[in-house]
C-alpha cells in the first residue's frame, strides 16, 4: 500500500514560493542596477527608480521569507528540521549520501529513498542557506550606504570597511551568478527525481503530500 | 513678526574686524570666509563671530611634512586665485616648516622644525601629505637623514591633532597600491590611537582643510568623525545622494561612451563606471576650486579617490565592479556569471539525457509492477 503523508508543511512551502518569487525578481532587478540593460528616453521616467525600489522590497520580502524558514526549523516536523540539512551527522545519511552520489555519477544504480530531502540535495541547501544570508547581509550592508549612522549602516556598516564596498558588491554579484547556477541545477534534480523516484517530488512541493511505499522505508 | 527670512548672522565684532585688517586682509574677505567656513562646517550662523574670534585670535603653529607624495595636496591649497580661503589661512595661522612653503632649505629647515616640535610640544597642528614607507627599514624615504617612519612618529606623538591631507597619508594611497613595493602605510596605522584626523582625495579639498583647522581652532578639538576616521561634515554623505545628475540615474539615462549624445547631454555617468554610489565626498556641494566644477560636472565619472583602497578597489575606473581576481582583465563578473551558468545548464542536460536512457536506475520496476496487479 502507498501511504500519502504530509510532509512539508505549509510554512515551509509557502517560504519556498516566496524564495522563488523574490528571487526571481532580485535577479532581474539587481542584474539591471549593476548593468542597466534599459535607456530612459526621457527624463520624465523613473526606470532605475523602479528598479531600485522593488529590489528593496523584495529583499525585504526575501529577508523575511528567509528568517521565517529559519525559525521554522526548529518548530516544524521532522522534513523541515535543521537537523535534516546535516545528513552526514548520522550514520544512515552517510550510507544514503554515497549511495545517492553514486547514483548522480552513474556509477551506482540504487536510488537511497528518502522521505523528505534527499541527502545530498539536503547538504547543498545548507550551503544555500549561507549563500542566502550572505547575499542578505552584503545587500543590506551595501544599502545601508544611503543613510550613514541609519540602521543597516549602524549594524552593517562595519562591513563596508572590513572587506570593502566594491569587493561586497563583487561578491553580492558573484554569488547571484551561484544562485542562477543553484536554481538550474534544483529545478533539474527536481525533475530527475520526479521521474525517478515517483513519489510526488514535485507535486509535492504544491501541496505538501509525498507517496510513500512502506517497504521502501 | 519674526520669520525665518529674518535670521541673521550675529556681527562680528568690529575690534575683530579692525584688528583682521590691520594685518593687511580685506574686510569683506574675512567675513566671507568666516561665513563660507561655517558654513561648510554645517553650523549655524550664529557661530560665525566665534569662528571669526577663534580665526583672528589664535594663530596656532604648523607643521606640514610631506613624505610620499607629489604635493598635490599642498598645490591645492595654494594655487587658489583670489584672496581666498587658502591665503586667508596662511596669513593666519604660524607655519613653521612647509616643503612646498619655505625658503630655508637643507638642514637649516630640519632645524626649523625640530625646534618648532620642541617649542610647541602638545600645541602645534601638524599636516602630515603623503604616505609612510615601511619596507627596507623606513629607507624609501628619508628627510634630514631620519626616515620618514621616524619624523612622522615623533612628530604625530608630540602634535596637538595631526591632519591627515590627501589620499596616501589618509589610506596609503597610490603609494600603498598593489604590490605596494615600498610597504606604504597611513599615519594612522603607522601611528595607532593618535589624535588624527583624514581628510582622503586625490588632492584634499582646500576648503575642508580650512574648514577641519577652523574646527579645531573654535572648539579645541577635531571634527566629529566616520569609520574612516574622517570628519562626517565632509564625508558623511554618499556622492551620488548629492549629485547633480542624479534625476539622470534614476530616470535610466545613461551616457554610454564618452561624447555620445547621452553624454553630450549631461546625462549620468554611471555605465561609464562613475564610482559616485561608492564614495563618499562633498565634491558635489563644495566642488573644487572654489566651487567652479568637480570631476562629474565636468563629464568625467567619479574614481572614488577619497575611499581606502581606491587605486585597487575602484579600477577598472571605467567599469562598474573591480576586476575578478584570476581572470583577465576583459572578463567582468557578468562574463563569468554568464558563463558559468551556461555549464551547468549544459552539464545537467547532458545529465537528464544520459538519465532517460539508463535502466534499472529508479524505483519503476519494484514500485509500478506491483501496483499495476
Amino acid at each position: 500500500m502507498n501511504e500519502i503523508r504530509y510532509v512539508w508543511q505549509w510554512p515551509v512551502r509557502i517560504c519556498h514560493w516566496l524564495n522563488v518569487l523574490s528571487m526571481i525578481m532580485l535577479a532581474i532587478t539587481g542584474f539591471f542596477i549593476g548593468r542597466p540593460f534599459m535607456t530612459a528616453p526621457d527624463t520624465s521616467m523613473y526606470i532605475m527608480g523602479w528598479m531600485r525600489m522593488l529590489h528593496f522590497s523584495f529583499a525585504y520580502l526575501f529577508t523575511v521569507s528567509v528568517v521565517a524558514r529559519i525559525i521554522w526549523m526548529f518548530i516544524g516536523n521532522e522534513y523541515s528540521s535543521w537537523k535534516a540539512f546535516f545528513p552526514w551527522l548520522t550514520k544512515d545519511g552517510r550510507v544514503a549520501f554515497v549511495q545517492m552520489l553514486r547514483y548522480y555519477t552513474f556509477t551506482g544504480k540504487k536510488l537511497p529513498y528518502a522521505v523528505g530531502h534527499n541527502p545530498v540535495a539536503a547538504t547543498a541547501y545548507f550551503g544555500i542557506f549561507i549563500l542566502f544570508i550572505f547575499q542578505i547581509v552584503s545587500g543590506f550592508a551595501i544599502y545601508g550606504q544611503y543613510a550613514p549612522g541609519g540602521f543597516w549602516d549602524g549594524i552593517l556598516g562595519g562591513l563596508n570597511v572590513l572587506v570593502g564596498n566594491q569587493w561586497l558588491r563583487l561578491l553580492h554579484h558573484g554569488v547571484m551568478w551561484l544562485l542562477v547556477g543553484f536554481v538550474i541545477n534544483h529545478i533539474y534534480s527536481g525533475w530527475l527525481m520526479d521521474v525517478k523516484e515517483r513519489n510526488g517530488t514535485m507535486s509535492g512541493i504544491f501541496s505538501g503530500y509525498r507517496f510513500i511505499k512502506s517497504k521502501d522505508l | 513678526m519674526k520669520t525665518d527670512l529674518d535670521i541673521v548672522s550675529p556681527p562680528i565684532p568690529e575690534e575683530i574686524l579692525q584688528r583682521v585688517e590691520a594685518k593687511g586682509i580685506n574686510r569683506r574677505d574675512f567675513i566671507k570666509f568666516c561665513t563660507a567656513t561655517t558654513a561648510a562646517l554645517a553650523l549655524p550662523v550664529s557661530f560665525i563671530p566665534t569662528v571669526a574670534q577663534a580665526v583672528e585670535d589664535k594663530r596656532p603653529p604648523v607643521i606640514w611634512v610631506e613624505y610620499q607624495s607629489c604635493s598635490g595636496d599642498s598645490e591645492a591649497f595654494l594655487r587658489a586665485n583670489q584672496p581666498t580661503a587658502g591665503e586667508i589661512i596662511l596669513d593666519l595661522l604660524s607655519i613653521e616648516y612647509a616643503e612646498v612653503l619655505m625658503a630655508a632649505a637643507g638642514h637649516q629647515a630640519e632645524e626649523a622644525k625640530h625646534q618648532a616640535m620642541e617649542k610647541y610640544k602638545g600645541q602645534y597642528i601638524l599636516i602630515v601629505e603623503g604616505s609612510i614607507p615601511t619596507g627596507a627599514g623606513g629607507g624609501y624615504c628619508t628627510i634630514g637623514g631620519h626616515s620618514a617612519v621616524d619624523d612622522c612618529k615623533k612628530l604625530v606623538q608630540n602634535a596637538a591633532a595631526t591632519i591627515c591631507v590627501g589620499s596616501c597619508s589618509s589610506f596609503g594611497g597610490i603609494p600603498a597600491a598593489a604590490p605596494n613595493p615600498t610597504s606604504a602605510v597611513s599615519v594612522s596605522s603607522l601611528v595607532p590611537g593618535a589624535a588624527i584626523v583624514n581628510l582622503p582625495g586625490c588632492p584634499v579639498n582646500a576648503d575642508n582643510l580650512t574648514a577641519t583647522i577652523v574646527h579645531f581652532l573654535t572648539f579645541g578639538k577635531l571634527p566629529a568623525v566616520d569609520r574612516l576616521g574622517r570628519p562626517k561634515f565632509a564625508y558623511g554623505k554618499r556622492i551620488h545622494d548629492n549629485c547633480e545628475r542624479r534625476g539622470h540615474f534614476d530616470a535610466g539615462q545613461y551616457a554610454e561612451a564618452f561624447g555620445d549624445v547621452a553624454h553630450r547631454q549631461g546625462h549620468c555617468l554611471y555605465k561609464l563606471g562613475c564610482k559616485g554610489p561608492e564614495t563618499f565626498h562633498n565634491c558635489p556641494t563644495i566642488r573644487y576650486n572654489e566651487g567652479t566644477s568637480w570631476p562629474v560636472m565636468a563629464g568625467h565619472g567619479c574614481i572614488g579617490c577619497a575611499e581606502p583602497g581606491f587605486w585597487d578597489t575602484m579600477s577598472p575606473f571605467y567599469r562598474r565592479l573591480p576586476k575578478v581576481p584570476g581572470f583577465g582583465i576583459e572578463d567582468t563578473a557578468d562574463k563569468i556569471g554568464i558563463g558559468l551558468a551556461a555549464a551547468t545548464a549544459v552539464a545537467f542536460g547532458i545529465h537528464g539525457v544520459a538519465s532517460c536512457f539508463r535502466k534499472g536506475g529508479s524505483m519503476e520496476e519494484d514500485k509500478t509492477g506491483k501496483e499495476a496487479n
